[in-house]
């Protein structure tokens, strides 16, 4: 900050530093702030009787089991897509990986509705679904599928970049000294990833678990049955029920904040690794 | 079907299906319901599914639990057509059920004639609740459409509440005006320029209103309008009861198609009957709603209902279908409310 | 978030083997394809092929209609104002972030992920709460006669939010490593911290930012759950085009949800593609690949 010709005056430093907290303050704490206060406006023990409420916590366990089916198959996906894309060249590449990125600029109304087209009674393999008896819409399937659809490029967009940087020496080298395929993705690649999936599997995670519009798509909201904790966040919001909405809404907050906190932890323990993935 | 007393309820429910079965002396298999409902019933529900398990139990020794879903009345008729397994649904108006039935085929087009009184166990009106005082001195209608009076209801194409809400209007003025149909589209035209903001759901209207402090007026139903007062203080907020509104049926039914399949057809045809038992009414008239049978509800939760002058769809518009097709369909009167230049833009 | 930090260049890098060279190809490959064509590619093509029962001119009919056609525009422009918003703010923090040290930069860092990992739904009742008439910065607003939620201006708070971790996220990496002895040369040349900005920095993240700003400009454009909130729904005012496809399903109109739909995901698909595309030509001006 000393030479004004390499850096800014003091005062425009400070000016910028204010405008970059004073517009996260207002976009992001603000917001944050609000579903606390909210959520413990009548004490704590209001905030904690939240959670004895039955359907609450089956909504609870739900968003669980939902993100445990939805993040490692995704992240099966995401290893995959990336090893394919990332340590060999085909035509069409840049199709394939703009195709991924796809379920980014769809709206989450439409990630629903076109599970709906396909599974729903009227849908075109509803009529057969019905026959098998087998159930995908407005059950557990239905609800994995969409927050699949939601959460799906999160791994692979986050490996793709970083193994395309790393590019193939090493995993031929370890080829050349006689490893298998399979153990030179397990001690050369997958370590040298390591930070940058599990970043992404974070991400992931939080995205699947606080999925909203996609979900209430699909889900036909039976109490106790198929309901996601942001389902729930709405149904006991338009029960009246606001310290309990805002509760389980902090909880989610709360998962939110867990995420960028282990993120965190991450870079400052590893920054080496992570700071790779944020090279171009 | 007549209305079975409670007793005689049991006892019907005992001869079809708990007698065999207690002569065998098991336990029959616990079974669950799904009752398939619009918004504002979440509370009325919660209190007549623990009372009809109760009944059921006692009954014929079998544990019976109902799952409800909540939500907008259209939007839930539309989940049992695409497949949303519901025994019993229990919506807003008929017009959503006759979707069901027209679309999917999972009950017969006449559903509406096998329950007592149209189907509907209980009946509820269009009243209005305006901040306490009534700052803005409204009686009636009529005062609705003048300028400056700040009107919050839902959207009637996405709220089955919204729908009877736009009917009353529009049946209250072609009543005045002894059937004046260009009046009345002038009349709603001029009300909804008085609305702000158009939610997706009774529910949501209810919250701007009265959380969000937004609009001088909500336009609602009449449980509502009490569950209102009851959540967010009667401190706050009064009911305007105006001369002549509609009469709201929200209807019940069972879908056939689901309860065959499910083996569910007894107990779900039960739990309709109980709906008309004078348990369920007195717990119907409690949550604010019209019962069928007033006689059988408690007189201090009656005295809650002013006498209005009431009309039903079939006497003002011919029935739902005819109101749909008119009123709500793509490109109806209700969309033209609001083109481009109409005055409802502005 | 760094998903969304690295912008595709697939020529690069140079030394990757044709297959054969490394195992699994074959089988990576092809679960790569599946997965893809079940997860997004089948349910997307069901969905251009229910609008398509239309036919060409009666998508063309839908999409034109002018309730459509407002809300199309409410959609796009807003979502265009946020990420240009974002766009400038989001340079401002990602530069604040990475050239500043200050107490409490760390966590303010891992803040900018909020967006994303916070429900929509629950931002759109938190956003209502706080910018309703009665809320806490409505409030404030509120004796001037500025009303925020309910209004157009809501949306674009919403929208606003949603798009936010976006430039920040592929602004950052860029400026990370950006290499100061640029910047250096550039004032020994004599040119000022201005022209040096303008001149030099600002053309080394303009792809990394136009990234940022289609990603963002994407994300909003589909944004459902925060804005109903806190949007009026009013038609031709501020009614968003998913809401539009939501009202076409519950008079159980399929076809014509699918054709609203299917109109969207093109216009912001193209919107997209051209990003991309100015992206590598500014990307081939700069001799940087």
């Amino acid at each position: 900050m000393r030479d004004t010709a390499l850096a800014e005056s003091a005062v425009t430093c400070w000016v910028l530093t204010g405008i970059a907290i004073g517009f996260l303050g207002l976009f992001l704490a603000l917001p944050l702030l609000a579903v606390f206060s909210e959520a413990l406006r009548r004490g704590v023990d209001a905030y904690l009787a939240a959670f004895d409420d039955p359907d609450t916590q089956s909504a609870i366990g739900l968003t669980l089991l939902i993100a445990a089916i939805a993040v490692p198959l995704n992240l099966v996906f995401g290893v995959c897509a990336a090893w394919s894309i990332a340590k060999f060249w085909f035509p069409g590449k840049s199709l394939l990986v703009s195709l991924i990125d796809l379920p980014f600029s769809v709206s989450p109304v439409v990630s629903g509705l076109v599970y709906v087209l396909l599974f729903g009674a009227k849908g075109l393999l509803g009529p057969t679904l019905s026959d098998w008896d087998f159930k995908i819409i407005f059950a557990v399937p239905g609800i994995v599928l969409a927050t699949i659809f939601v959460t799906f490029p999160f791994i692979a967009r986050e490996l793709i970049p970083l193994m395309q940087e790393q590019g193939t020496a090493e995993e031929e080298a370890a080829m050349t000294l006689g490893a298998s395929g399979w153990r030179t993705f397990l001690t050369v690649t997958l370590p040298n990833v390591r930070w940058a999936l599990l970043y992404g599997v974070l991400l992931c995670n939080a995205r699947a678990m606080g999925e909203f519009g996609a979900v209430s798509v699909v889900s036909g909201h039976i109490r106790g049955l198929t309901n996601t904790m942001p389902l729930q966040v709405e149904i006991l919001y338009n029960e009246y029920n606001f310290v309990a909405a805002f509760a389980v809404a902090s909880l989610l907050a709360g998962l939110a904040l867990v995420t960028l906190v282990g993120k965190s932890i991450l870079e400052w323990r590893y920054g080496h690794g992570l700071s790779a993935v944020r090279r171009r | 079907m007549s209305i079975p007393f409670s007793r005689r309820f049991v006892l019907t429910a005992a001869a079809a299906l708990g007698l065999p079965i207690a002569a065998r002396g098991q336990t029959p298999a616990a079974v669950t319901l799904t009752n398939v409902s619009y918004d504002p019933t979440r509370e009325l529900y919660r209190a007549l599914d623990a009372d009809f398990a109760r009944t059921w139990q006692a009954a014929t020794g079998q544990k019976v639990t109902v799952r409800t879903s909540h939500g907008g009345s259209g939007k839930q008729a539309r989940s049992v057509i695409d497949g949303l397994e519901a025994d019993i649904v229990t919506l807003a108006l008929a017009g959503d059920i006759d979707a069901i039935a027209r679309e999917s085929k999972r009950l017969p087009a006449d559903w509406q004639k096998r329950l007592p009184n149209n189907s509907a166990p209980y009946t509820s009106t269009i009243v209005f609740v305006v901040r306490k005082g009534n700052p803005k001195g409204v009686k009636d209608w009529l005062d609705l459409a003048k300028p400056g009076v700040s009107i919050i209801t839902p959207n009637p194409k996405t709220s089955g509440g919204a729908r009877w809400n736009y009917l009353a209007a529009w049946a209250y003025e072609i009543d005045r005006t002894k059937g004046d149909e260009a009046a009345a589209q002038k009349f709603v035209e001029a009300i909804y320029r008085n609305v702000p903001v158009l939610d997706s759901g009774a529910r949501g209207s209810t919250t701007t209103f009265a959380q969000r402090g937004v609009g001088d007026l909500l336009i609602a139903w009449e449980n509502e309008a009490l569950l209102t007062l009851q959540e967010f203080g009667a401190d706050k907020f009064e009911i305007v009861v105006p001369p002549f509104s509609i009469l709201a049926e929200p209807p019940v039914s069972l879908v056939d198609a689901v309860a065959d399949k499910r083996g569910t057809r007894k107990v779900a045809e039960a739990y309709l009957n109980y709906l008309y038992s004078p348990a369920a009414q007195k717990i119907i008239a409690k949550n604010f709603y019209r019962p069928f049978k007033p006689e059988q509800a408690d007189p201090t939760d009656l005295a809650r209902f002013p006498k209005i002058r009431l009309v039903t769809i079939d006497q003002a518009f011919g029935g739902w279908t005819k109101a749909q097709a008119t009123h709500f369909a793509d490109d109806g009167q209700f969309d033209r409310l609001y083109k481009p230049g109409g005055t409802a833009t502005r | 978030m760094s998903v969304a930090v690295q912008s595709w260049s697939p020529s690069w890098p140079p030394a990757i083997p044709k297959p054969g060279a490394l195992p699994g190809f074959g089988i990576t490959f092809g679960f790569t394809l599946t997965y893809l064509s079940l997860i997004v590619l089948i349910p997307l093509a069901v969905l251009v092929w229910r609008a398509s029962g239309l036919g060409l001119d009666g998508i063309w009919r839908v999409a034109t209609t002018p309730r459509v056609l407002a809300a199309l525009e409410t959609s796009f422009v807003i979502s265009a104002a946020a990420a240009l918003v974002n766009a400038l703010f989001g340079m401002i923090v990602a530069w604040v972030l990475t050239r500043y040290s200050f107490p409490g930069r760390q966590p303010i860092d891992a803040a900018v992920d909020l967006p994303f990992a916070l429900p929509t739904a629950v931002a759109g009742i938190a956003l209502a709460a706080l910018y309703a008439p009665n809320g806490w910065i409505g409030a404030l607003f509120e004796p001037w006669g500025i009303k925020i939620a309910f209004t157009p201006l809501g949306i674009f708070i919403a929208l606003v939010f949603i798009g936010l971790p976006f430039v920040v996220r592929t602004v950052q990496p860029v400026l990370q490593d950006l290499d100061r002895e640029i910047e250096e040369a550039s004032a020994t040349l004599g040119a000022t911290r201005r022209q040096t900005f303008f001149r030099v920095v600002l053309p080394a993240l303009l792809p990394a930012l136009l990234t940022g700003i289609a990603l963002a400009f994407a994300r909003a454009v589909g944004e459902y759950g925060s804005v109903i909130f806190i949007a009026g729904n009013m038609p031709f005012k501020s009614e968003i085009a998913p809401l539009l496809i939501v009202a076409r399903l519950e008079e159980y109109d399929y076809a014509g949800a699918s054709a609203i739909a299917t109109v969207m995901l093109v216009i912001s698909f193209a919107a997209l593609l051209a990003i991309n595309l100015l992206q590598a030509v500014s990307r081939r001006r700069m001799g940087d690949a």
